[in-house]
């Protein structure tokens, strides 16, 4: 039993998760990625936390660490189940956590690879529910065919292989295998990056809908900044491996504090040429997170770096209600949010 | 502008159908298009709508058992002695004629750069061999004319990058050198296929200005094929809007943006969640794109359309009508609208 | 029977079946002419000379020596045969002994066949329960094992199987030396199937739907068998069917070398012992029938491995 606010589902405290790089015959260590490097945030109840991100920051590997679908380096996850108990994810035994999993659920990006191609959409769907021992025979029948129709699919498919359905539809069975245990909280891992725009708004919508009848909570994963926005409470952005700033998406998107943010809300190509704009285009890519550079490890791209941030990383801090950031001058650079476009 | 639009490409009615032992897959399917010189035609749409297809029957490259019929006119300019425009569509897609104007006179680059380079050669020679193909026989003014065109796109220490292998290079750089590679040997026209999506956004901020910087210098003429709406609407001059191997609408990007006539284009364009949009319910299209096989009459669009008309979206098939200058719509509903306006008028 | 002999006929070329018969013409039931042997006075040669006046008719479900069905149903009815079983019925020659070739050929088929179907079993269990220890567990076991699989490999097939068989003790019964070889054959076999079988597994643990299983609650026991064990069963089943003719050809490279099955043992291999030195070759080229067997088992089996891999892809 540990403590946490009572107004949280999850709180993640100090989270790491260093990738050793082996080299050589003996396969010794000569270094790690840090693939995620001391984050913390925390989830209100019914509430969406987006992580944004651009390929290789460590988001993915942040949502499996949280779920222990990979193993942490170090951390703790606070997560209150569905008896109020607050449990740390991180000391959990096989057995609890396999109990604790049915509380918090995973959506995957490929709709093609996540649902094993020899099983019936049946099957695939009352997985959770059969491993778990919750149901049997008609009764679990009846509750796949219930999910079915929650996300919007035909419940006369059920013997049908996934092969037979489409990009959209598939990912609506992989909601319906999260939504099976009757989770409260679900890390949405790109889940609507491989699909076309509009079904891609078919399956946001369907993910506001089931927060909304279900009391959902979501950690929802995404490089798209315009998906983010729409979906999300509260933002974090990170930059190889760490949380740079995290807000309310109003304050995030209006007046950002991290000039990392500032630069993404500003690439982001917007729907409308009349607003073809004096855009921040920084140079380089992002650093190698296996060989990150010195101090803040933005400094090379940020066009208002000094002296101190080549040698002194930055922390975290308030910069304002709610709003954090990782940067030495934040609060003090005038940066440019969405709408100052 | 002054200067007057030249059109270099015109594609009449050009249709790539595939002959399967399932049926025939109507992949591009009756296309209309014109290509200006300096000009970016956008081509938007979803997976399977054909316009990555349309861009391969550019070049001839549609695989097989793929079938290009209808008019692909490539106005060369007198480069070839006459100034009769050259069908590319009669050519033989292994022919020398086609071969001089794949890379040298139409050049494409590929959402995924690793798949146009071969590992084992280096950038600079990979370069080199394209320059010496289609521009000199001198292999010194060839490899003076590869560390020019890398300087051009932006990377540095260009001696150096002439000798490394593509697996050195990181994504944006890969693609930086890809596109160096199109256009060295100075073409009229260069084929985007998705060139951004596999990069960051801030990467693929970097490209998209590259691009734009080198089509303003060459007077090169660009066609932008991408599913992003964002990008589309950065990029181009004119779009066409494709769905399931039709063009739907086809106009001036100002007027696609903010006087879309097409459903589709309407439901497309409220469907993308964007950072400048205040939040509001998004408006999704029902269903999915249906498989271009064995397709029924009509209006390709009349299975997900809110406004269809039973016994008239899906009784013959739809014409690409003009609704007004330079702005063409392939629906029934909006040319009603509009002679109902003209009579009351 | 492989033993019984047809002692005035050995070395005897295979007798023409006939239906026309020159006095009463077209007969249905097909019969054959019997035989004399003669010895050519100068070179000492033996040839056999065709005698049209003795005309045995081929019949079904004769009467014969008596055998046991599957070794246990005692019986005296052969499918097809002479009236008389001591007439000779000689389809595809006779070797030294005056052994029938055509017999000795279907009972060899017994042990050639069996011997590979055998020793794919073993090899299959030993290749499953390894690769996937090695591709599931991973860490030290995956590494000894894949050590152990190069260094099998890295010796040279024929030489090892030569050791392995010559090590089997000389005096043991024909049935245990059988079985000792399937063991010689699938020690070195199951290497290259515990590979693919590593290789796909460690593919498959990588792909969303087994973390999908795994958060769902599944045990590792449920993963194996429901999520990866279908993913390549049809892999395995093709690469099984693939990998018999090999087995069958090297019982039958070893046999024929000397090392392998011994007489009185009949496989395909010890049948082409006969067949080892040009002289015998030349004037008795019959002796080459069981080759004709053993390249079309092999094709079989090579044909029905295609035919299951196109069966077996749904995403061709």
């Amino acid at each position: 039993m540990t403590d946490m606010s009572a107004q949280l589902v999850l709180d993640v405290q100090a989270m790491k998760k260093y990738f050793p790089i082996k080299k050589g015959f003996l396969q010794k260590t000569v270094g790690y990625v840090k693939a995620v490097d001391d984050v913390q945030f925390h989830i209100r109840p019914g509430e969406t936390f987006g992580l944004v991100g651009e390929s290789g920051c460590g988001k993915t590997t942040l949502g499996r660490c949280i779920l222990r679908a990979i193993e942490p380096s170090s951390g703790s996850v606070l997560f209150r189940d569905r008896e109020g108990r607050v449990r740390d994810v991180m000391q959990l035994e096989a057995g609890d956590l396999r109990a604790i999993r049915r509380d918090m659920q995973l959506i995957f990006q490929d709709p093609y690879s996540s649902l094993n191609p020899r099983m019936t959409v049946l099957n695939i769907i009352a997985e959770p529910l059969v491993c778990n021992g919750m149901l049997h025979g008609a009764e679990l029948k009846e509750r796949v065919a219930h999910l079915m129709e929650l996300v919007g699919l035909n419940s006369r498919h059920l013997e049908r292989y996934p092969h037979a359905f489409s990009g959209g539809q598939r990912q609506r069975i992989g909601i319906a295998r999260a939504l099976a245990t009757e989770p409260k909280f679900i890390v949405c891992d790109e889940a609507v990056s491989a699909l076309d725009v509009s079904v891609q708004a078919q399956i946001i919508n369907l993910l506001q809908d089931l927060q909304e009848k279900l009391g959902l909570s979501y950690l929802f994963i995404s490089h798209d900044l315009g998906v983010i926005q729409h979906i999300s409470n509260r933002v974090g952005v990170m930059y190889v491996g760490k949380m740079v700033e995290t807000a309310t998406t109003q304050t995030l998107f209006a007046s950002p504090q991290h000039p990392y943010t500032e630069a993404l809300l500003s690439a982001k190509p917007v729907p409308d040429p009349r607003r073809k704009s004096n855009r921040i285009i920084l140079s380089g890519e992002v650093a190698n997170p296996a060989n990150p550079p010195s101090g803040c490890y933005f400094h090379p791209r940020c066009p208002y770096a000094k002296d101190k941030c080549k040698t002194e990383a930055p922390g975290m801090r308030q910069v304002g209600d709610g709003h954090f950031a990782a940067c030495h001058f934040a609060g003090e650079l005038k940066l440019k949010g969405a709408s100052g476009l | 502008m002054g200067r007057q639009e030249e059109v270099i490409l015109e594609m009449k009615d050009v249709k790539v159908h595939f002959h399967l032992d399932e049926g025939v897959l109507k992949a591009v399917d009756g296309v209309d298009l014109r290509i200006k010189r300096g000009k970016t035609l956008g081509i938007v749409g979803e997976s399977g709508c054909g316009k990555s297809v349309t861009s391969q029957a550019l070049l001839r490259i549609v695989p097989k058992p793929g079938e290009v019929q209808g008019k692909i006119l490539l106005y060369r300019g007198g480069k070839d002695g006459t100034d009769e425009p050259v069908d590319l569509v009669k050519l033989d897609p292994r022919g020398k004629q086609i071969r001089d104007i794949r890379g040298g006179e139409i050049a494409m680059i590929f959402q995924e750069p690793m798949k146009a380079f071969s590992p084992i050669h280096t950038i600079g020679n990979q370069i080199i061999e394209a320059i010496l193909l289609h521009t000199t026989d001198d292999k010194e003014e060839a490899y003076r004319l590869g560390v020019n065109i890398l300087q051009k796109v932006g990377m540095s220490n260009p001696e150096q990058r002439m000798g490394e292998y593509p697996h050195q290079l990181s994504g944006g750089m890969r693609q930086r050198a890809m596109i160096a590679m199109a256009l060295s040997c100075n073409p009229s026209i260069l084929i985007a296929d998705e060139p951004t999506t596999a990069l960051d956004v801030t990467v693929q901020a970097q490209v998209l200005q590259l691009i734009n910087d080198l089509k303003e210098k060459s007077d090169t003429a660009v066609i932008f094929i991408t599913h992003d709406l964002g990008v589309i609407a950065e990029m181009s001059d004119d779009v066409a809007v494709m769905y399931l191997g039709k063009v739907v609408e086809y106009t001036d990007v100002d007027t696609l943006f903010h006087a879309p006539k097409h459903p589709y284009t309407k439901a497309l364009l409220n469907s993308i969640p964007s950072v400048s949009m205040e939040k509001k319910r998004l408006e999704s299209i029902e269903g999915t794109v249906p498989f271009p096989m064995n397709l029924p009459q009509g209006c390709g669009f009349y299975s997900r359309c809110k406004h269809a008309v039973d016994g008239v979206c899906n009784a013959a098939d739809v014409p690409l009508v003009e609704v007004a200058a330079g702005h063409h719509v392939r629906c029934l509903m909006v040319e009603s609208e509009r002679t109902e306006q003209e009579v009351e008028a | 029977m492989p033993e019984a002999r047809f002692t005035e006929y050995k070395n005897s070329p295979p007798q023409t079946i006939r239906f026309v018969d020159p006095k009463t013409g077209f007969q249905l039931r097909p019969f054959v002419y019997g035989m004399s042997e003669k010895v050519d006075k100068e070179t000492f040669r033996r040839t056999f000379a065709v005698r049209p006046e003795k005309k045995y008719e081929i019949r079904f479900f004769v009467k014969g020596e008596p055998y046991k069905m599957w070794g246990i149903i005692p019986m005296d009815v052969h499918l097809f045969g002479l009236s008389n079983p001591k007439d000779p019925l000689i389809l595809m020659g006779t070797d030294k002994l005056g052994h029938d070739l055509f017999s000795r050929i279907l009972y060899g088929a017994r042990i050639s066949l069996s011997f590979g179907l055998l020793g794919i079993v073993i090899t299959l269990i030993l290749g499953l329960v390894l690769g996937g220890i090695s591709g599931y567990l991973g860490g030290i076991s995956d590494t000894i094992i894949q050590r152990t699989i190069d260094l099998l490999i890295c010796i040279p097939t024929i030489p090892l199987w030569m050791a392995l068989s010559a090590a089997l003790p000389r005096n043991w019964s024909a049935a245990q030396t059988y079985f000792g070889l399937i063991i010689v054959f699938s020690i070195i076999g199951w290497t290259g199937l515990a590979r693919v079988v590593r290789g796909k597994i460690l593919s498959l643990r990588e792909e969303d739907f087994t973390m999908a299983a795994r958060l769902a609650g599944a045990s590792n026991f449920r993963i194996i068998r429901k999520h990866l064990l279908p993913s390549f069963a049809s892999y395995i089943i093709v690469n099984v069917t693939l990998s018999i003719p090999g087995t069958i050809l090297g019982e039958t490279a070893l046999s024929f070398i000397g090392i392998g099955l011994q007489p009185p043992v009949v496989s395909w291999g010890v049948l082409l012992q006969d067949a080892q030195n040009l002289e015998t070759l030349a004037h008795h080229p019959w002796l080459l029938w069981p080759a004709l067997f053993i390249i079309l088992t092999v094709l079989m089996f090579n044909f029905l491995g295609d035919g299951l891999r196109d069966a077996a892809d749904p995403y061709k």
